[in-house]
C-alpha cells in the first residue's frame, strides 16, 4: 500500500470532503427539500402544483443521493460518528426517514391517480417530507453545537443518555428554523428559476419572507454562540499521526469557545460573511427579477451557512456535553490510514465524473416549466 | 452484554425492512435491462412498438423502483441507528463499499433514471438508450458494491483486528473485491432479479393474450421474456451450485445446516433430499438421501469429505477456548501491558478472538467461563436446521419449477404454438409471484445461516447492536409496519391498476391500435 498523504493529513482532508458532500446536499437536495414545503402555499392549484413537481422531478433522484453519499462516507470514514449520532438520535432518525419515505413515492404515484382527495393527501406528504428532514437537520447541528450527552465505554460501545425531547431545546429549534427558511427560501428561488406567471411571483415573495426569517434566525445564533454558548477544546491528545480511541484525550469547555477557530484563523470569518451575503444578494436579485443570480447566490450561502458551523465546530465533530474526552472528533472518530488513503482515490475519481454528468442532466432538462409543458411531456 | 428482547427486536426489525425491500430490488435490476432490450429493437429497427413497449413497462418500472429508493434508505439508516456496535466494530471495511455503491452507482442510476421518463423528447434516440443503458447498468453495479458487503459478512477477508482502536480494520482492499464469496453471489442474485422481472413480464403478456388484448404488443413482449428468462434461470441455477461450491468452502457450518448433515460422512458424502431435521437428538428422521451428489456439489472431488455438525461443534469448542485466550491477552493490551509476550499470545489467538466474544452472552468475564457456559456458546455456533433446511428446498424446488415455465414458454414460442397453448398463458400468469418467494427464500438461508454472527466468526450478532432501549425499537418497528403496509397497498394497486390497464390505456404515448399493426403479422 503506498500511503500519498499521511494519516493526519487525510483525517483533514476527509473532514473537507464530507463537509464537500453535506453543501451538495444542502444545494442540490435542499431546493427539493423546499420544493415540498412551499408545494401547498405557493401552488394554488393542480396544475400549478404539478409545474412545481415536474420542475424538480427530472433530477431530485439524484440530488437525493448526495444524503444517501454522505450518510455512506460518514460511514466509511467515520464509523464512529454513524455509530453515536445515528444511535443516540434514534428518534430522531427515524422520524427524518419516516418523513423520506413520502419523497419518492409522492413524487411517483401522485399524478398517477386523478382523484383530488389523492392528490391531496400526497401534497401533504410531500410537505412532511420536506418540512421534517429539513427541521431535523437543523435541530441536529444546533445539538451538536451545544455538545450532546453520550459516552463510551472501555469496549468502545456507545450509550446516548439524553432523551428525544432534550433535543428539541430553544438554541436547537432557532437552529430548526434557521434551516427550514434557508431551503424554503432556496426552493423558493429554483421555482422563480424555473416557472413563470403568478406561480413564479409568488415564488418570488415567498423567497423574500423566508429568507428574511433565514438571515434574522442566523444572526441570532450567531449572537446566542458568541454569547450564550460553552464551545469545546482539545486540552491534550496522541499525536494526530497516530491511530488512537477517543477517551485518549482531554477536553475542557470554554464559554464562547465556538467563536475560537474564528480569531486564530481570520480567513475562516469567510463562511459566515458568504452565508451573509450570498442570502442577502440573492434576495436582492430575486427582487429584481434576475432569477439565475439569485439562484446561485442562494447556493454560495447555503454553502457558508453549513461551513459556518462546520467550522466553528472544527476539529470537533460530535462533542460530548456529558463527558467531553468522548467527543468526537476527526483524530479519533476516523478510519484507518488506509482505508482513508482508498476512499480518498474513488472520491478524487468519481465525484467529479458525477457532477459532469448531473450538469448534463440539468443541461438537457433546462427551460421553463409550464402548464402545457407538463400536460405534453412531464412524468409527475 | 444487551438485553436480549433488544437484540431480538433488532434483528426482526433488521429481517423485516430487508426481506421488504428486497421486494423491489429484483424487479429493478432485471426490468433495467429488459427495457434496454426492448429500447435496442426500437433504435435498430425503428419499429415504434418497441418504443410504445419499453414506455410502458417504464412505467411499471417507476412504480417499483421508487419503493426500492424508500425501502433502502431504511437499510442504510439502521446500520447506525440500530447496529451501532456493528458499525463501529466493521465500519473501517464495512463502510467503504457502501459509500462506493453511492458514488459509483447509486448516483449514476438515479441521475439517469429521472432522464429516461422526461427525456424522451429531449435527447436523440440513441442517447435515449445510452441513459436507458445507464439506468440498468447503475443498479446492477450497486449490487456489485452491496453484495460485496454482504460477501464480507459471510466470509471477511482483507482484514485484522486492531487492539488499539479496538475495531477490525482493513488489511487488503484486494481481497475484499475479490472475496470468492461475493462473486458468486452477485452473479445469483443479479440473475435471480432478472429471473424475477422476465417473470413479471411474461406473467403480464400473457394476461393480455389470454384476453385476446394488445396482441402484437403482448408477443413481442412474451417473446423478451421468454428468452431474456430462460437464460437468466440457467444462469441462476449454474451459479446457485456454485454458491454451493463456495459454501462448502468457507462457510461449512451453513452448508451442514442446509444439508441437515449431522455425521461427517466418508466421501462422497450424500445428499439429503428430503426428510425431518431434529435438532435436539441430532438426527434426520425420513431421510431420503441421494448418494454422492453433497460430495460433488461441496467439494468438486469424491474424496474430500465434507464436515458434519458435530464435528463442527468439536472445533467450535476449541475456537471458543482459544478466543479466550485472546481476550485474556487482549485485557492485559488495554490496560497498557504492550509486552512482546502478551502480543505473541494475542496474536497467537487472535484468529479465535470472535469465538471468544460469544461467551459475552453468559458472561462479562469471557476469561474464566465455565464449562457450562462453554457448552452454551457451543449451541449457539449452530443456527437452527429445520428453517434452513426447508428454506433451501422450496428455493431450488421454485427454481425448477420457473426453469420447467420459460422452457415451456420459449418451446412453444419457437415452435410457433404460442397461440394454441393457453395453458402455458395461465401457468406464466399464476407464476409471477413465485420468484420472489425464492429470492426471500434464498436470503433467509444466506441471512439466518449466517448466525449466531453479524460478520462470521469475528463478531456475533448479540453484541452489534445499539445501546437502545426496548421502547425505541416498539416504536420503529412500529412505524414500519405501519408505513411499509400503507405503502405496500398504494404500490400493488397502481401496479395492478397499470399492469390492468394495458400499454395504450396507461397514456404511455403511444398510437398503436391492434389493426393498424396487425396481429397476423405478428403472430408467431
Amino acid at each position: 500500500m503506498i500511503y500519498v498523504f499521511d494519516y493526519a493529513t487525510l483525517k483533514l482532508i476527509w473532514w473537507l470532503f464530507i463537509g464537500v458532500l453535506l453543501v451538495g446536499f444542502a444545494i442540490l437536495d435542499g431546493f427539493d427539500l423546499g420544493v415540498g414545503v412551499l408545494l401547498r402555499f405557493i401552488g394554488r392549484s393542480d396544475d400549478e402544483r404539478r409545474v412545481m413537481l415536474n420542475a424538480i422531478g427530472p433530477t431530485w433522484e439524484g440530488n437525493q443521493v448526495w444524503f444517501i453519499t454522505a450518510g455512506g462516507a460518514t460511514f466509511a470514514a467515520w464509523p464512529l460518528v454513524y455509530a453515536a449520532a445515528f444511535s443516540g438520535f434514534y428518534a430522531a432518525l427515524l422520524l427524518t426517514l419516516f418523513a423520506l419515505f413520502f419523497r419518492p413515492v409522492g413524487l411517483e404515484y401522485r399524478s398517477k391517480l386523478a382523484d383530488p382527495r389523492w392528490r391531496n393527501a400526497w401534497d401533504w406528504g410531500l410537505f412532511v417530507g420536506g418540512l421534517v428532514p429539513a427541521l431535523i437537520f437543523g435541530v441536529a447541528f444546533g445539538n451538536l453545537l451545544q455538545g450532546v450527552p453520550f459516552h463510551f465505554d472501555a469496549d468502545q460501545r456507545v450509550f446516548y443518555t439524553g432523551s428525544f425531547f432534550g433535543l428539541l431545546n430553544p438554541f436547537a429549534l432557532l437552529a430548526g428554523v434557521v434551516s427550514v427558511a434557508m431551503l424554503a427560501m432556496h426552493g423558493a428561488l429554483y421555482v422563480q428559476l424555473r416557472t413563470e406567471g403568478d406561480l413564479q411571483a409568488r415564488a418570488r415573495r415567498a423567497a423574500f419572507v423566508c429568507g428574511a426569517v433565514f438571515l434574522v434566525a442566523f444572526a441570532i445564533g450567531g449572537v446566542w454562540i458568541a454569547s450564550g454558548i460553552d464551545g469545546f477544546r482539545i486540552v491534550k491528545m496522541p499525536p494526530a499521526e497516530s491511530a488512537f480511541t477517543p477517551l485518549a484525550k482531554t477536553v475542557e469547555r470554554v464559554p464562547g469557545g465556538w467563536l475560537g477557530n474564528y480569531g486564530q484563523y481570520p480567513w475562516m470569518i469567510l463562511a459566515p460573511v458568504l452565508a451573509f451575503a450570498g442570502g442577502l444578494l440573492a434576495l436582492g436579485a430575486s427582487w429584481t427579477r434576475r432569477a439565475g443570480t439569485a439562484f446561485v447566490l442562494s447556493c454560495v450561502g447555503v454553502a457558508g451557512v453549513v461551513f459556518t458551523a462546520g467550522l466553528a465546530l472544527f476539529p470537533f465533530i460530535m462533542p460530548s456535553s456529558s463527558d467531553p474526552r468522548s467527543s468526537l472528533t476527526i483524530y479519533d472518530a476516523v478510519s484507518s490510514h488506509r482505508s482513508l488513503q482508498i476512499m480518498f482515490w474513488v472520491v478524487l475519481l468519481f465525484l467529479p465524473i458525477v457532477i459532469a454528468y448531473t450538469a448534463w442532466v440539468y443541461r438537457v432538462m433546462r427551460g421553463t416549466v409550464t402548464e402545457k409543458t407538463v400536460r405534453e411531456s412531464g412524468h409527475y | 452484554m444487551p438485553p436480549v428482547e433488544v437484540v431480538d427486536l433488532s434483528r426482526l426489525q433488521f429481517a423485516v425492512t430487508a426481506l421488504y425491500h428486497f421486494l423491489f430490488v429484483p424487479l429493478t435490476l432485471g426490468l433495467s435491462w429488459i427495457l434496454v432490450i426492448m429500447e435496442s429493437v426500437y433504435v435498430m429497427t425503428g419499429k415504434e412498438i418497441y418504443r410504445d413497449m419499453t414506455k410502458f413497462w417504464g412505467k411499471l418500472f417507476g412504480i417499483n423502483f421508487v419503493m426500492g429508493v424508500t425501502t433502502g434508505l431504511t437499510l442504510e439508516f439502521q446500520f447506525g441507528t440500530n447496529w451501532a456496535y456493528y458499525s463501529h466494530y466493521v465500519g473501517d471495511i464495512f463502510g467503504t463499499p457502501l459509500a462506493i455503491e453511492g458514488l459509483m452507482a447509486f448516483f449514476l442510476e438515479s441521475t439517469f433514471v429521472g432522464l429516461f421518463f422526461f427525456g424522451w423528447d429531449r435527447v436523440g434516440k440513441v442517447t435515449h438508450l445510452l441513459v436507458t443503458f445507464l439506468v440498468a447498468l447503475g443498479s446492477n453495479l450497486s449490487a456489485v458494491w452491496i453484495l460485496i458487503a454482504n460477501a464480507w459478512m459471510q466470509n471477511p477477508v482483507g482484514a485484522e483486528f486492531n487492539p488499539d482502536t479496538m475495531r477490525m480494520e482493513l488489511t487488503s482492499f484486494t481481497d475484499l473485491l475479490f472475496n470468492p464469496v461475493a462473486g458468486v453471489k452477485f452473479v445469483h442474485t443479479v440473475a435471480a432479479g432478472y429471473v424475477t422481472a422476465s417473470m413479471f413480464v411474461l406473467g403480464i403478456s400473457s394476461y393480455y393474450l389470454l384476453r385476446l388484448r394488445e396482441l402484437p404488443f403482448a408477443v413481442r413482449s412474451f417473446a423478451v421474456a421468454a428468452g431474456f428468462g430462460l437464460a437468466s434461470t440457467l444462469s441462476v441455477i449454474v451459479l446457485g451450485d456454485e454458491s454451493g461450491y463456495t459454501t462448502g468452502e468457507v462457510q461449512k457450518v451453513k452448508l451442514a445446516a442446509i444439508e441437515a448433515e449431522w455425521d461427517t460422512q466418508p466421501p462422497p458424502a450424500s445428499f439429503t433430499a428430503f426428510g425431518f431435521p431434529d435438532q435436539a437428538s441430532e438426527t434426520t428422521r425420513y431421510a431420503i438421501r441421494i448418494p454422492w451428489l453433497m460430495g460433488l456439489i461441496a467439494t468438486r472431488s469424491v474424496d474430500t469429505p465434507v464436515k458434519g455438525i458435530k464435528e463442527l461443534k468439536r472445533d467450535h469448542e476449541a475456537r471458543i477456548r482459544g478466543g479466550m485466550k485472546a481476550y485474556a491477552a487482549l485485557q492485559k493490551l488495554r490496560a497498557g501491558d504492550k509486552t512482546p509476550e502478551t502480543l505473541a499470545e494475542f496474536d497467537r489467538n487472535k484468529a479465535d478472538l470472535g469465538y471468544g466474544l460469544l461467551l459475552r452472552k453468559y458472561t462479562d468475564k469471557v476469561v474464566d467461563a465455565s464449562p457450562e457456559q462453554i457448552g452454551q456458546a457451543v449451541a449457539d455456533t449452530i443456527p437452527l436446521v429445520a428453517p434452513l433446511f426447508w428454506s433451501f428446498r422450496l428455493m431450488v424446488g421454485l427454481g425448477l419449477w420457473l426453469l420447467f415455465v420459460f422452457a415451456a414458454s420459449f418451446y412453444v414460442l419457437a415452435r410457433r404454438r404460442l397461440y394454441r397453448s393457453r395453458w402455458v398463458m395461465h401457468v406464466a400468469l399464476w407464476s409471477i409471484p413465485l420468484p420472489w418467494v425464492a429470492a426471500e427464500l434464498g436470503w433467509i438461508v444466506a441471512e439466518y445461516g449466517r448466525q449466531p454472527w453479524s460478520i462470521s466468526e469475528v463478531l456475533p450478532t448479540h453484541l452489534s447492536v445499539s445501546s437502545v432501549s426496548v421502547g425505541q425499537l416498539y416504536f420503529s418497528l412500529s412505524g414500519f409496519i405501519f408505513f411499509y403496509t400503507a405503502l405496500l397497498i398504494v404500490e400493488m394497486y397502481l401496479m395492478f391498476k397499470y399492469a390492468r390497464e394495458g400499454p395504450y390505456g396507461a397514456g404511455t404515448g403511444g398510437h398503436h391500435t391492434q389493426a393498424a399493426t396487425g396481429a397476423a403479422g405478428a403472430a408467431p
